[in-house]
């Protein structure tokens, strides 16, 4: 059991290993399907914002209702808004809004691209002569790298506002005070490679979503499979190129 | 020699032999159907004409060219020539009926916005759907998708035409009316085409030549009437359905 999850978990990451060299290759070169992927940023942008955007909200109220009492034990709180700050830009902030976005977006892409397969809708295509890996998976997971680090960018604001309003109510603390400690204590160290990753996260969305769905056999059954796999493996994948990433940039930026 | 030449070819799936050595010439200007019993591979074998399936053995020449490991770009090329009705239509169900028929045809010509128009609504005049130019495939019927799916397959006036089950899931009536829809398409622009279905009186409408797949081969070929003749049961298991 164990061990046909690993070797199915390796199988699969070969094969998307070929799927992002493909990806890579075709994505420079011409004909641009600049249309679609402004299609896609439309509707993948509206699909997921109420949801990362109500999450992230109420996850930074929760944070600074958390650190609240323990900063207080050290005689701490005033750091508590660049306490908080720091660990939603660096952090929270962009693996929250993948990990919402890998359940809604990777997931949907898995199933829309796997039923357009079983229903010989990605043959109709190749049949056209038109390429359907540039039509379908480039433009999709383009858009994927674009959206997130919009979303996450959102996310951070609604974050650090819910972490606001839940300073406010226990102590009073004006507007304009929060912000300036929360800019303050953020350097560029924070801000960049905060948002960097959330490129590569995005990256990992769409083409786990796409591979998924591109590749999908045994009819509407597959396609519940794919949209599944999807999101379990591009969760994984998040969380793991996180950890590679956080050791990676304390290492460069301490 | 023929326009479109299938020599040998086998393909076997998982180990089951579906193809096991298919010969077939269908030449230029002609349809030939093919007969065959649900699962014999006849989806198989158009969609290895058209390189969609990679034969394990054998030679499918369209034009001269060989297809078979044919390198991308050429096989585009020559798909550009050639139209491709699907067993499901296979319409595109995130674009309207509009946008399927541009789809095909936008990328290889350069035509005007209005240009287009026209060509699409010409396209729909002839399936009789021109009512239906902005719907979604969702709200369409089965029978209705059929006919826009062979709209958007012949939008680009192929010089080669495959169609998977023309009239498969239709209707008697609607049935018929698709295969003389095709036979006037046959008769005014004359694509060479290869037609598989089970359907005997589409066959009928529009064969010029039949060939009868069966257990991996071409198991008989000739003219309907002369296949009639012929003391073969599956053969006659075909006319026993009419
Ligand atoms: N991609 C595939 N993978 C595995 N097996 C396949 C594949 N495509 C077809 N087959 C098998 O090949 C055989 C022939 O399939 P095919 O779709 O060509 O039948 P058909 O003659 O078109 O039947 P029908 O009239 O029902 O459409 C079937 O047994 C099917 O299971
Ligand atoms: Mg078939």
């Amino acid at each position: 059991m164990v061990r046909s999850l690993v070797s199915s978990f390796f199988g699969q990451i070969g094969s998307l290993t070929i799927f992002s060299w493909r990806f890579i290759r075709s994505v420079f070169f011409p004909p641009y399907e600049f249309g679609e992927v402004k299609r896609h940023l439309d509707e993948l942008g509206s699909r997921s914002l109420p949801l990362v955007g109500t999450t992230g909200f109420i996850v930074g109220l929760i944070l600074a209702m958390q650190t609240r009492p323990t900063l207080f034990r050290f005689g701490a709180d005033a750091y508590l808004p660049a306490m908080v700050a720091i660990s939603f830009v660096r952090e929270l902030g962009p693996v929250i809004t993948a990990l919402i976005v890998a359940g809604r977006v990777s997931s949907g892409i898995g199933a829309e691209l796997g039923s357009m397969r079983v229903t010989e809708q990605i043959d109709a295509m190749e049949v056209s002569g038109i390429d359907p890996f540039k039509f379908l998976v480039v433009t999709r997971v383009l858009a994927c790298i674009i959206l997130q680090p919009l979303l996450t960018a959102i996310v951070n604001a609604l974050g650090l506002f819910g972490a606001y309003i839940s300073i406010l109510i226990e102590s009073d603390i004006s507007w304009t005070l929060y912000w300036d400690s929360v800019i303050r204590s953020l350097t560029f160290a924070d801000v960049i490679p905060g948002l960097a990753k959330t490129t590569i996260f995005g990256f990992i969305i769409g083409i786990v979503g796409c591979h998924q769905g591109y590749w999908t056999t045994g009819g509407t059954v597959g396609v519940g499979k794919a949209s599944t796999t999807a999101v379990v493996l591009s969760s994984l994948l998040i969380i793991l190129v996180d950890m590679i990433l956080v050791k990676i940039t304390v290492w460069v930026w301490g | 020699m023929g326009l479109i030449e299938v020599r040998n070819v086998s393909k076997s799936f998982n180990g089951l032999p579906v193809l096991e050595d298919v010969n077939l010439v269908v030449e230029e200007g002609t349809t030939v159907v093919i007969l065959g019993k649900s699962g014999v591979g006849k989806s198989v074998l158009l969609k290895a004409i058209i390189g969609l399936i990679e034969p394990d053995a054998g030679s499918i020449r369209i034009d001269g060219h060989e297809v078979v490991g044919m390198k991308r770009k050429d096989l585009n090329a020559l798909r550009r020539q050639m139209g491709y009705l699907f067993q499901g239509a296979a319409l595109y169900d995130s674009m309207s009926v509009r946008e399927n028929l541009i789809f095909p045809l936008e990328r290889r010509e350069q035509l005007t916005r209005e240009e287009l128009e026209e060509r699409i609504i010409r396209q729909l005049e002839m399936v009789g759907l021109e009512d239906a130019i902005d719907k979604m495939p969702a709200e369409l019927s089965g029978g209705m998708k059929k006919r826009i799916a062979l709209a958007r397959a012949l939008i680009i006036n192929p010089r080669i035409m495959l169609y998977d089950e023309p009239t498969t899931g239709l209707d008697p009536i609607t049935a018929r009316e698709i295969s003389y829809l095709i036979k006037e398409l046959q008769h005014r622009y004359q694509p060479t085409s290869i037609a598989v279905t089970h359907d005997m009186m589409c066959a009928r409408i529009i064969a010029d030549k039949v060939a009868v797949l069966h257990d991996g081969v071409v198991e008989h070929e000739g003219s309907l009437d002369e296949l009639e003749k012929v003391d073969n049961e599956i053969v006659r298991s075909f006319f026993a359905t009419e």
